[in-house]
């Protein structure tokens, strides 16, 4: 209750950041130390699944270096004849598994004027197959003790069950059947339109700062698609059609556009055999031609202001970086591995650098301040610090404040207890992921659809412990000019003088005040 | 976790595994699973420290104390004094977790951390010294008061906020369950206030530790020894009476036994309306539920699951969300705690859709405590919640959120192993006169935060 207010120190940045992943139905919360939320986070791999030839044609192993290593690590990869990937990592220690269905389209896929269709049509997969009418799905997933949501994402979209580990085979029934068969008649859409549109106004119209982060990518990225929201303009939303969530549909939901991730207490060879019982059929299809829509270079800083009802200034900047694409000696994965550590020095722990340096002491400037790093994704990564001022403290001043820390490090570069420090929480947290299954599911869809190997998480332990502080130093000289910044401010409206009345009544209700 | 195992599943690698118990010298009550499949502990230490302790004129102690947890630790014997930084970088530098928050009831610390002997050691003495000796520094709680009121005014312009807080008060009246912090409460606190509460109220008197992990009888042992050497010991414990006189509500005419006043029904209706310049009216209708003790919580918990808490399944989603599209969402709740917390509905919806939405919602309500379910949603409620048992505790986090709160409400140690069963013995009638008996339709709290329409 009162605890909210100040979980709202820890969670600043999931507000905003949420927009990149709406997690439908229920409310599944991530980690929150820094180092470890890449996963879930937005790589220049836009040539990677460019071919058609090359999606097809994928050998089972192509997503690991090495398949041995991903035994080892319990990971167990196979491919369908018809290209859908299937994950399984058994783990006995408790009688459930999750089932999760990933296909590789999300946001990014859509194109102007149908901004939100991925999403809508997540929404619209509760609608039906002609063998089980609208709500029947999820009151069979219901009454096999199953839980059950979706989630869309700028790169994915995702489908999951968590059950106990018996009922793993009716899921898979269920969730192969809407994946091959959704169909729903026209009046479903209509009012399921209308929950999205709901989403949309408690999300984002009525949240200045997610509002802010929209404004902030529509502002960042010119050509590329993630300057779109997950969930739509509100224009395109007004204006989608049946037909339009149809044909997206029909034209990305395909086995060799998908991965089927099973974790729990199941037997390897009998999710395989299930995989091919239930998904194996499916023909797989000629997937559209994803242009790469790649970002020109940026000259110069840009900005962006909102003006929305609120107490509390608000500052976001965003610079572009680049991303994590694999296992090897490239500089651009060396660097995405610095960039992760420099995160985690600025703001992986209470009291590190961004605490200490501007919330803290006499000439503090801000309430909190925080920041993050994407790592990896299907589209280009940004790095942003954001902050809320202290009373009477300006946005540009903070502003100035929160560079200087970045300009630190490129000048001094790091301690070698800094990073001795985060590779301690990343051992440690490696150990705590495997206590969710759910986790661990969704962290190798993610990889998968990013083109990642499923077993990135062990793979980094050994890379992240070779960042010197020379790398961390070299990002950060590199990479915060103002020439690639963005930069977004909220701006606190002084309340509209008609409902100012009610405002002091709302206060007053809510006890505040004289 | 596989103390459940021979009840509920055949799986041979969730043979029995129990729940253990001790008292300890002091008052202090552990309780434990010994879990060894990850090398890690999680660990759950609550007192009865929560907000409901809060004096009438400081709303927001306890919270405040929680949060001043963190930020520092006086010396104690050879060991120096650690400002705010050095606990946040000691922390990391052992992977280790360590969080304080306040609810209603309790105070509740969690630490998570490695089972590793020389890591976990480290991290239990540090935790023993930020709940025994915090600093309570008068520098840091002033800092920390600004950033508190400003999220406060902050959460004042959002509608959400705004409806909880009113709902709160509508719904528990003058009972301390009701009260929010404010301006002028948080204004009030100094740190002598801390060092007040935390010496009154965080000793092991009626405190709990619940842990599970790679831990064995004897290390699960020295942890909870090594915590209650640290608890001062309290007054309370021999005379509960006199403290909470001190402490407790000023005025009262008709005090629990635990000295807190009881949740008294609503009279008559009552509707809120705030207005605001927001998108969509939030709303919240409701009426005091029930304690965590009362015998009907089993039929309750089974018929809110058909009402509104049973995600896409529920007549509240099916109504407003499925068949009309007005919320994305909508859901029912009860909040049993020591004493009655709130029975919640909530949706959101656009401004001009506001009264429909709540005419769907009495509606729903109105049927669901007249007629009561059907036997066949009651079937599927029981398949659900049977059916699912094991998702509830099918990792080293979920199982300890049960673990404590077994241990909070004095549960009986083979609670697990009997829910299934006392969900399974839930009848149609049960939940009709449960529901019946508790909520009076015509009597409930609406509180709407949005657009006049």
């Amino acid at each position: 209750m009162y605890g909210v207010l100040f979980a709202k120190r820890v969670v600043l940045l999931s507000e905003t950041r949420i927009l990149n992943l709406l997690q439908d139905r229920q409310t599944v919360m991530q980690g929150k130390n820094k180092i470890m939320q890449y996963a879930f986070k937005a790589s220049r791999i836009l040539g990677v699944f460019v071919s058609i030839g090359a999606v097809l044609a994928m050998p089972s192993w192509a997503l690991s270096p090495d398949p041995m290593a991903l035994k080892a690590h319990g990971i167990h990869v196979s491919t369908l004849d018809n290209g859908l990937t299937v994950v399984v990592k058994p783990d006995s220690k408790a009688p459930t598994a999750v089932h999760m269905l990933w296909v590789k389209v999300g946001s990014m896929d859509e194109v102007d004027g149908y901004t939100g269709i991925a999403h809508i049509l997540e929404h619209m997969m509760f609608k039906g197959t002609p063998s089980v009418p609208a709500g029947e799905f999820s009151k069979k997933v219901a009454a096999l003790g199953g839980r059950e949501n979706a989630f869309t994402d700028k790169d994915f979209t995702g489908y999951f069950q968590q059950i106990p580990s018996s009922k793993l085979e009716s899921v898979m029934k269920l969730e192969a059947d809407r994946f091959a068969n959704n169909s729903w008649p026209d009046e479903e859409f209509v009012k399921e339109l209308e929950v999205v549109k709901e989403e949309r106004r408690m999300r984002t119209d009525d949240a200045p700062r997610s509002k802010l982060y929209e404004q902030l990518e529509a502002t960042h990225w010119l050509a590329n698609p993630y300057r779109r929201p997950i969930i739509g303009w509100m224009e395109d939303l007004n204006s989608m059609t049946p037909k339009d969530a149809r044909d997206f549909y029909h034209a990305w939901y395909a086995p060799n556009n998908a991965v089927l991730v099973v974790v729990g207490d199941v037997d390897v060879k009998q999710v395989q055999d299930l995989a091919k019982t239930y998904y194996g059929h499916l023909p797989q299809k000629v997937l559209p031609v994803r242009k790469p829509r790649s970002e020109p270079p940026q000259h110069g800083v840009r900005r962006v202001s909102l003006k929305a009802p609120a107490e509390q200034a608000y500052v976001l900047l965003s610079w572009r970086v680049p991303g994590f694409t694999g296992f090897d000696h490239q500089q651009h994965n060396k660097e995405a591995l610095a960039l992760t550590v420099l995160s985690a020095v600025l703001d992986g722990y209470e009291g590190a650098r961004l605490d200490r340096a501007l919330t803290q002491g006499a000439k503090s400037v801000a309430q909190e301040a925080n920041s993050y790093y994407d790592f990896a994704g299907r589209g280009p990564q940004i790095f942003i610090l954001e902050a809320v001022p202290k009373a009477g403290v300006g946005l540009s001043l903070l502003e100035e404040r929160l560079k200087a820390q970045i300009q630190k490090i490129a000048k001094e570069g790091v301690s070698e207890s800094e990073l001795k420090r985060v590779k301690a929480q990343y051992v440690a947290q490696a150990v705590y992921k495997r206590d969710s299954f759910f986790n661990q599911a969704q962290e190798m869809g993610a990889f998968w659809a990013r083109g990642l190997p499923l077993d990135t998480n062990d793979l980094l332990m050994g890379p992240l412990q070779e960042v010197s502080s020379k790398e961390v130093q070299a990002v950060a000289a590199k990479y915060f000019s103002d020439d690639t910044l963005s930069a977004a401010y909220l701006l606190p409206e002084p309340l509209d003088p008609k409902t100012q009345k009610r405002q002091e009544q709302a206060k007053r209700m809510a006890g505040v005040g004289k | 976790m596989g103390f459940l195992a021979l009840a509920f599943f055949a799986q041979e690698a969730w043979s029995a595994l129990p729940i253990e118990r001790e008292k300890l010298q002091g008052g202090l009550e552990v309780y434990w699973v010994n879990v060894q499949s990850l090398p890690m502990v999680d660990i759950q230490i609550d007192f009865d420290a929560g907000s409901r302790r809060d004096p009438v004129n400081k709303v927001g102690l306890a919270s405040v104390v929680s949060l001043m947890l963190n930020k520092g630790v006086t010396s104690q014997g050879k060991k120096p004094a650690l400002d705010e930084n050095a606990l946040g970088q000691a922390w990391a530098d052992l992977g280790a977790v360590f969080t304080a928050s306040a609810g209603d009831d309790r105070m509740s610390i969690y630490i998570r951390s490695l089972s590793q002997a020389s890591v976990l050691n480290e991290a239990m003495a540090l935790a023993y010294r930020q709940i025994a000796a915090p600093a309570f520094s008068a520098s840091i709680w002033s800092r920390e008061k600004t950033r508190l009121l400003s999220d406060l005014k902050e959460s004042l312009t959002q509608p959400a906020p705004v409806a909880a807080r009113a709902f709160k008060q509508a719904v528990m009246q003058s009972h301390p369950y009701g009260r929010s912090m404010s301006e002028d409460s948080i204004q009030r606190i100094d740190a002598r206030d801390l060092k007040a509460f935390h010496s009154s109220f965080l000793s092991a008197c009626g405190a709990k530790i619940s842990l599970v992990g790679a831990l064995n009888r004897e290390q699960v042992l020295k942890i909870a020894n090594g915590l209650a050497q640290q608890l001062k010991p309290s007054p309370r414990c021999a005379d509960s009476s006199a403290l909470e006189a001190s402490h407790g509500p000023a005025h009262n005419d008709t005090l629990s036994a635990s000295g807190f006043e009881a949740v008294k029904p609503l009279e008559k209706a009552q509707r809120i309306h705030i207005g605001f310049n927001s998108a969509q009216s939030h709303v919240l209708i409701g009426q005091p539920g029930i304690e965590r003790a009362d015998a009907r919580y089993f039929p309750l918990t089974v018929g809110n699951y058909i009402l509104g808490g049973g995600g896409f399944v529920s007549r509240l989603t099916e109504q407003v969300r499925e068949k009309r599209g007005l919320s994305y969402s909508v859901y029912s709740y009860f909040t049993p705690a020591l004493q009655a917390g709130p029975f919640t509905i909530g949706l959101q919806t656009r401004g001009d859709q506001t009264e429909q939405a709540i005419k769907v919602v009495q509606d729903v309500l109105q049927e669901f405590v007249s007629e009561g379910p059907t036997q066949e949603e009651l079937q599927a409620a029981k398949d659900n919640l049977i059916g699912g048992f094991a998702l509830r505790i099918d990792s080293n986090k979920k199982l300890l959120d049960n673990v404590a709160n077994m241990a909070w409400y004095h549960l009986p140690l083979d609670y697990l192993q009997t829910w299934s069963a006392q969900v399974q013995k839930v009848s149609v009638k049960d939940i009709h006169q449960a529901f019946k008996g508790l909520i009076d339709p015509h009597k409930l709290a609406t509180v709407v935060v949005g657009v006049k329409p």
